[in-house]
């Protein structure tokens, strides 16, 4: 369950973060390093997310169905696919695996 | 407010509209499926699109239902978002002088900074094509996005049994959608590849929620490797240097 006062700790410092730069552009200047830090930090949760709720349910391994649709879109978005297709093929791929017995 | 709005518009070229009618149309899907896999995960209606007007971030967004469906504490999954949004920090910085000088405008162009509308400002280098760039972009996005989030959390009610129609591999398959594009430099990738193996291997282990933190250890590769640099990170123009004192 997500209660509303964690939305609003979330919303609280998105906003921090994005109004940061604004309000205090012309006092400092954000070391490039830093800004390579978070970019790399986003890059790697996302990964990480994706990998585990693709493998994992729970804290037991999900079954083959759901990993080998995420492989799809994984092929299909490093050949720039559209977005849509990408989704789409996913779920149809792990769908038809189900279909056909495979959990 | 509307003459503001329409001079913002004119300032557009046609190939600078066309690129955000399209980012739009791909933010709508995105933000639907966002809506549907919320509420068929089992989540109330009006999380996600609480969750969308107020934090409108659609990654970090993912993240924090992605932890919360996973089984994890709303603590985590706020960590969780509020690490993806990190990186909006430097965004903050480099669209800071088309927000103006005025607290309205800065607010609010503030909470509308998000990948998009700061990358449509980077592709310009005339300040009131920046502005109309940034703004049309952000203004427009928040409308789809959310309207998009709304309808997709009713549609996902409908759903019955999601994991019949495979929607359960429809959110990593949203994941990897929005995070291949940025897998650019050898540095990164390793860094991903490195955090997403402790990420499944602490799963057993940890409570859920926490691997997925676990996988910023794998940054650790990334800092130990300064000297290779994304290569589209050159090409971007950089945000024109102000007259700033340095921070040490």
């Amino acid at each position: 369950m997500m209660p509303l006062v964690a939305i609003l700790a979330l919303a609280a410092g998105t906003f921090a973060f994005r109004v940061a730069g604004p309000v205090a552009r012309h006092r400092v200047e954000l070391p490039q390093r830093v800004e390579q830090l978070l970019s790399d930090a986003a890059v790697v949760l996302l990964v990480a997310l994706a990998v585990t709720s693709a493998l994992m349910a729970g804290q037991h391994f999900a079954g083959p169905a759901r990993p080998a649709g995420v492989l799809v879109a994984g092929v299909l978005a490093v050949r720039r696919a559209p977005f849509p297709v990408i989704v789409i093929a996913a779920a149809a791929t792990t769908a038809g695996l189900r279909l056909l017995g495979v959990a | 407010m509307r003459s503001t709005w329409r001079t913002l518009v004119s300032g557009l070229d046609r190939g600078t509209a066309r690129d955000i009618a399209l980012v739009c149309v791909a933010d709508v899907l995105v933000g639907a499926s966002f809506g549907a896999i919320s509420v068929s995960g089992g989540l109330p209606w009006w999380v996600p699109v609480v969750l969308s007007v107020v934090v409108f971030a659609g990654g970090a967004q993912f993240a924090a239902v992605g932890v919360v469906l996973g089984g994890g504490s709303a603590a985590a999954g706020v960590v969780a978002g509020l690490v993806l949004n990190a990186r909006l920090l430097p965004f903050g910085f480099a669209v800071a002088d088309v927000l103006g000088t005025r607290w309205r405008t800065r607010l609010l162009g503030a909470h509308l900074t998000t990948d998009e509308s700061v990358a449509f400002a980077l592709r310009h280098d005339d300040p009131a094509r920046r502005r109309s760039a940034f703004w049309v972009c952000a203004v427009a996005l928040f409308g789809c996005w959310n309207l998009a989030v709304v309808a997709g959390a009713f549609a996902g009610r409908l759903v019955a049994d999601t994991d019949a129609f495979g929607l359960d591999a429809a959110f990593p398959a949203v994941l990897v959608a929005l995070v291949v594009p940025s897998l650019t430099s050898s540095r990164t990738r390793l860094a991903a590849a490195v955090g997403a193996v402790l990420a499944v291997a602490a799963t057993p282990y940890l409570p859920p929620g926490l691997p997925v933190l676990v996988a910023l250890l794998g940054l650790a590769v990334a800092v130990r490797r300064p000297g290779s640099r994304p290569p589209e990170r050159s090409s971007e123009p950089a945000p024109e240097p102000m007259s700033v004192e340095e921070c040490r």
